[in-house]
């Protein structure tokens, strides 16, 4: 299959499809991974972002997009990551923030990490109020800064006691 | 050596070590809770490394790779600061390494975000969010546990005292640093220093630890590729199966 053949709306549609391998119910567009997405020639170039600097899905995402377009009948595609602007969860879209809800990971409640400085709190946590996705309760707390993988960190409910992971600002 | 190039080694090899020590703690930290924050930021300072290197080998242009620079350089070539050889100890000594790391990083990826070399900004960008991340917690569990009981008080303060000599290699600039000043590349050692110094009194006072002298001798020569006897194990290890293997992939 040749470029003409195919728009680029509809590359886009296709990565909709491609599911961020730790977490399978948000794509990697809702995500925020895919930065661009153009043609030079009958190339189809993919420019993708990674979230952490050490996130081992990086290969596996960029694996599973030629995959998927090579499904679709692209089989000419080339895949770039990018590093700069970095990775923010201010790029993840609102489907994709009720795509983690509903999978039962508290979406992220703020704006990207602030590095601008210790006076805001850099060390103290500045504790965001995360609600339990399961019941919607406000009164939880953080139990593990750390979760399954860098982007995520271990709360608990209060009232239904649900321990959840939570997808941090970043 | 190109001065860019061994500032490139130093930060990338800064992080690499680290990582590696924290990634020996994996599985038997004090606490399940510990034990995924240590390997996750073990993660994120591998994921810097390899930026680092690639650059650096880049950089280098005599085809090696980020891996080839990782495991086929000798300690003698390896220009961490000698801060992150030191062993992983107790608890203690492992949190207040950390902090002491965290610290330094935090402010000179502040400064190198401004770096006038584009893609060393961009890696900083990048990797300042993590490091944010990453002294956040090491300061807070400072706090915890020098005001904490009687022993995990006593065990930080010697953590501290034993560690000291080594948290002013980073701020004794050589001609490297100094080329990278010159260039714009790096930030300036006055202001670097006493944010570290400020921000360390502020967090130590609330952990009711007592601060060392910021005049008392230091250690040196990481930098430069004086190491101590340490990092030879751990490239030993590090290194093993690249070594027996050369070219060994998954």
């Amino acid at each position: 299959m040749t470029a003409l053949d195919v728009s680029i709306e509809q590359v886009w549609s296709w990565l909709g499809e491609v599911a961020d391998p730790e977490i399978p119910v948000i794509s990697v567009v809702d995500l925020g991974i895919v930065r661009d997405v153009a043609f030079e020639g009958d190339t189809c170039v993919v420019t993708i972002t990674p979230t952490y600097s050490g996130c081992p899905a990086m290969q596996v995402i960029s694996d599973s997009v030629k995959e998927a377009l090579l499904a679709h009948g692209v089989d000419d595609v080339r895949i770039v990551s990018r590093l700069a602007p970095a990775w923010t969860t201010d790029w993840m879209s609102d489907a994709g923030k009720a795509a983690l809800k509903g999978y039962g990971i508290a979406p992220p409640v703020q704006q990207a990490i602030d590095i601008s400085g210790l006076h805001a709190g850099i060390r103290r946590r500045a504790a965001p109020e995360v609600s339990c996705p399961v019941c919607g309760s406000p009164h939880t707390q953080l139990t593990s800064e750390f979760g399954s993988t860098p982007c995520k960190a271990l709360y608990k409910c209060l009232d239904c006691r649900e321990p959840f992971d939570y997808f941090k600002c970043h | 050596m190109d001065a860019k190039l061994d500032y490139l080694l130093r930060q990338g090899d800064n992080a690499l070590i680290l990582s590696q020590q924290l990634c020996q703690l994996c599985g038997k930290g004090p606490a399940l809770e510990e034990d995924m924050a240590l390997s996750n930021v073990a993660l994120d300072l591998l994921g810097q490394t390899r930026m680092w290197l690639g650059y650096a080998a880049e950089l280098e242009g005599k085809g090696r790779d980020e891996d080839r620079l990782a495991f086929h350089r000798d300690a003698i070539d390896y220009r961490n600061c000698l801060l992150v050889e030191q062993p992983n100890g107790s608890y203690a000594d492992t949190m207040m390494r950390q902090f002491l790391f965290d610290t330094w990083h935090y402010f000179l990826m502040d400064g190198l975000t401004r770096s006038s070399d584009v893609r060393i900004a961009e890696i900083a960008q990048k990797s300042i969010k993590e490091v944010t991340y990453h002294l956040r917690r090491s300061g807070d569990l400072v706090v915890r546990l020098g005001d904490g009981t009687d022993i995990s008080h006593a065990k930080m303060q010697t953590a501290l005292d034993e560690l000291w000599m080594y948290s002013g290699e980073m701020f004794l600039y050589d001609a490297v640093d100094h080329a990278m000043v010159e260039q714009g590349v790096a930030p300036a050692v006055d202001g670097l220093r006493q944010n570290f110094l400020d921000h360390l009194a502020e967090v130590l006072n609330e952990a009711t630890l007592k601060m060392p002298s910021p005049d008392a001798w230091m250690q040196r020569g990481g930098k430069q590729g004086r190491h101590s006897e340490r990092l030879g194990y751990i490239l030993a290890e590090m290194q093993f199966l690249q070594r027996a293997y050369p070219g060994a992939q998954w």
